[in-house]
């Protein structure tokens, strides 16, 4: 980013102060995006030098929740990538509408616009119901936006343009109640969604779920750090429970891949079968 | 003699390009010798449609492997990558990629910013960067800071560029090492070592 970089020890100390002052380890974290992140913050904030970012930090205990907010990415839009959202109305809802009850784990949720896009899709698919979405994310300010349900007026026309390509042929804007230039998603998807903060670095299992959406998360972590929470999902995952990812993501390389089965060639979607 | 000197250590080509370098690229690319002793990296404009072709539509004009780069991914000589649709792509010290899905850069994701600024940091006077026909100036800012970390820095002749937008901003930005016609590209990487 133009005007100031951050060097490899700089970087170092800022990762150090946070783990050291508050417990927030990000030591795992791909070098390269965290840079950016911070590099970004400080023309943002405009410091004039990473000794005075470094104070801040160090000293300010209520900016810690702003580095927070700023240094993780969250980056997201509803029905993103809408030929996942097609698989996953088409080929795994029905299977697991089986299940007497659905647990939904959304680790990574930002401001919430995929985890509405799953309560849209569970809504008709007449299963919102009998389910319940955890909503985690490490960043506590994006879940109070998410917990709100309200979006910008001006991001709907592409959403819907999404959402149309994920296969469906009902009115997007029956959903919300556009106010004020924002719009306001009915209260009825948010009530069958828990927010909480989880830090998939530190924290861990909590339940156990059909299905797992962790989507442009672990492209910032390391492979020790992906392997270490690709364990925790499959942890936290039923037998024949779905485990979803980003669209550059992979199972692959991991070493829990044996006990699951990519669903189908193309998309990031894999069941375990143990 | 000195920037004969100067490229004998080039590991890494990054080219960048927005309107009009589609076509630039295509033309270069058969010309492209095998074995080539560089990585290459394409960072390339271009609209996000729900299926990117631009794989398939490259890998079948050169004889060298040429792939879409994936997160993690360790940087080859005689490979040439491309920057997947909707996604930055950032090179770790280590000579690996990265994928960042954060907020646009010069409106766009890819930006070509980003990818030559984390190469500049990585690769020092190990990279060289060239950059195409282009309607903005993403790229330019990026290869500011390449020049102070001592990497080659090349462009298309903004008189044969569709757009001379971006090569033209770079040439007012910094000095240029090679100022290159279409026709002249291939030669010029194929040189690179």
């Amino acid at each position: 980013m133009l005007g100031v970089y951050i060097s490899d020890d700089e970087l170092e100390l800022l990762i150090t102060d946070l783990h050291d002052i508050y417990g927030y380890d990000f030591s795992d974290y791909s070098r390269a995006s965290l840079r950016r992140r911070f590099e970004r913050l400080y023309s943002i904030d405009k410091y004039l030098s990473v000794a005075e970012l470094r104070y801040r930090i160090r000293t300010d205990a209520d900016y810690l929740k702003r580095v927070i907010e700023e240094i993780t990415v969250n980056v997201t839009e509803m029905f993103r990538d809408p030929t996942f959202y097609k698989t996953l109305r088409e080929e795994v809802l029905p299977l697991l509408a089986t299940h007497h009850f659905i647990r939904i784990w959304h680790a990574g949720a930002s401001t919430g616009e995929e985890v509405y896009s799953m309560a849209i899709m569970l809504h008709e698919a007449n299963l919102l119901n009998k389910s319940l979405i955890y909503a985690t994310d490490i960043n506590p300010s994006v879940l109070e936006t998410a917990r709100k349900g309200i979006f910008p007026l001006t991001k709907m026309k592409q959403y819907t343009e999404n959402y149309i390509a994920s296969g469906v042929q009902r009115d997007f804007s029956n959903y919300y109640a556009a106010k004020y230039g924002h719009a306001k998603f009915n209260e009825e998807f948010g009530k069958r969604v828990i927010f909480s903060t989880h830090n998939l670095v530190s924290d861990q299992t909590f339940n156990e779920f059909q299905l797992i959406v962790c989507r442009n998360v672990l492209i910032y972590f390391d492979k020790v750090l992906q392997d270490r929470v690709f364990q925790l999902f499959n942890d936290s995952l039923d037998t024949f429970g779905f485990l979803a990812l980003g669209t550059k993501e992979t199972l692959k390389f991991s070493k829990v891949v044996k006990e699951f089965k990519l669903l189908k060639p193309g998309e990031k979607i894999w069941r375990k079968t143990i | 003699m000195a920037q004969d000197n100067l490229e004998k250590k080039i590991k890494l080509l990054v080219i960048g390009g927005s309107a009009g370098s589609l076509r630039v690229i295509v033309g270069v690319l058969p010309h492209l010798l095998s074995p080539l002793h560089v990585a290459i990296i394409i960072v390339l404009h271009r609209k996000n449609t729900h299926e990117d072709l631009l794989t398939e539509v490259l890998a079948p004009k050169t004889i060298l492997q040429l792939k879409e780069a994936e997160e993690k991914e360790a940087i080859l000589p005689g490979v040439i990558y491309l920057a997947p649709a909707d996604y930055h792509l950032l090179i770790e010290n280590d000579h690996t990629f990265s994928l960042d899905a954060s907020e646009k850069i010069n409106f766009s994701r890819p930006s070509i910013d980003t990818t030559i600024e984390s190469a500049a940091y990585a690769y020092g006077d190990g990279l060289a960067c060239l950059l195409l026909s282009g309607a903005n100036t993403d790229g330019v800012a990026g290869m500011k800071i390449a020049k102070s970390q001592n990497a080659v820095i090349a462009i298309q002749a903004p008189q044969s560029a569709e757009m001379p937008t971006m090569p033209y901003g770079a040439s007012i930005s910094m000095a240029i090492d090679h100022v290159l016609f279409p026709n002249e590209i291939a030669e010029f990487i194929n040189n690179l070592s």
